[in-house]
């Protein structure tokens, strides 16, 4: 029975991970925390494929001279190594655009830039400039 | 074995409080170091579920550049978080059902280190056997890294790359403000 439960734990903690980096990406307003959020939903996907390739007795998938050696499945560790690298690129490109935001907008609230975006849009209702431009196309 | 999948639990326990730090921290600068923590550990667990390879890959990459790339960014950020006026009621609402579900459907999966689990079945014994005669080198995570799935780390290389360009081609475009404001200057330089 606690075999069993433990044997399972991990799934349920990963799935809770995942969650609570989905909660930070949809749930914040802040881009930065934002981007934290996809790092650790990331990291949590990457556990449970890991946890997926374990076998119970095996070693790490270096081979040796001994014949009944069981090794670990190699297959979850390469794919997730090509993603964590994958993951710093997206991590930077992410906090590249918050950058460029903050330089634009000078806040990197949502609700900042949103409300920003919104007064622009009703300047250029009084104007006509955006009326002007869609009539021309 | 059971001691091994204790140490699990506890180090998969220790990053769900870490997790939940997260969300309740404001500041900047906690933020940062705790995903850093966060890494690490799961560096820890790498370790103990037999991923070697993959730790010291997210140790020095997951917990080290990325640290340092948020370190970066946070020089030119505000240093605290604003609490929004709108409710997060329904984002969490959505978040626990849709983690209700996984958990639910987690029964049908296999437990944890099984032999027979499906994964193990498959191409992953191809590759234990033959990655000594094949390639030659006693990691088998390299070999199929390097070879077997060689299209996958080129793939990988040109995601890489096109991210690396699309970061110089954002934070360019600050820098030729910048210089149109300073090109008055070397004309002058120029006259004089």
């Amino acid at each position: 029975m606690i075999s069993s439960t433990i044997g399972i734990w991990n799934y349920w903690i990963v799935f809770c991970l995942m969650m609570i980096g989905l909660f930070l990406v949809i749930g914040r307003k802040n881009f930065l925390k934002k981007i934290v959020g996809l790092a650790i939903f990331q990291t949590s996907v990457f556990l449970l494929y890991i946890t997926f390739g374990k076998i119970k007795g095996g070693t790490p998938p270096i081979l040796n001279e001994s014949i009944d050696t069981i090794y670990s499945n190699p297959l979850p560790h390469v794919l997730i190594l090509t993603a964590i690298v994958v993951g710093v690129a997206t991590t930077a490109l992410g906090l590249s655009l918050v950058l460029r935001i903050n330089s634009e907008y000078g806040s990197i609230e949502e609700d900042d830039v949103s409300a920003q975006d919104l007064v622009d849009y009703h300047d250029d209702i009084e104007t006509g400039k955006n009326f002007d431009l869609k009539f021309k196309k | 074995m059971i001691s091994e999948l204790l140490i699990n639990a506890f180090l998969v326990t220790i990053m769900l409080s870490i997790a939940i730090a997260l969300i309740k921290t404001r500041t900047v600068i906690f933020t940062v170091i705790l995903t850093s923590a966060y890494s690490l550990v799961a560096a820890l667990m790498f370790i103990t579920l037999d991923a070697v390879d993959v730790a010291f890959t997210e140790a020095s990459v997951g917990a080290g550049i990325s640290t340092i790339l948020f370190l970066a960014a946070m020089a030119y950020l505000p240093k605290k978080e604003v609490e929004s006026i709108s409710s997060e009621f329904i984002p969490a609402l959505s978040c626990i059902i849709l983690g209700g579900i996984l958990i639910w459907c987690s029964f049908d999966l296999p437990e944890i280190g099984q032999l027979t689990a499906p994964i193990h079945q498959h191409i992953a014994p191809e590759y234990i056997k033959g990655s000594k005669e094949d390639i030659g080198i006693p990691n088998i995570v390299t070999s199929v890294l390097a070879s077997y799935r060689g299209y996958d780390t080129f793939g990988e290389t040109i995601v890489v790359f096109t991210a690396g360009v699309a970061v110089l081609a954002l934070l360019e475009k600050k820098n030729t403000t910048k210089k149109n404001k300073s090109q008055p200057k070397q004309k002058i330089k120029k006259n004089a």
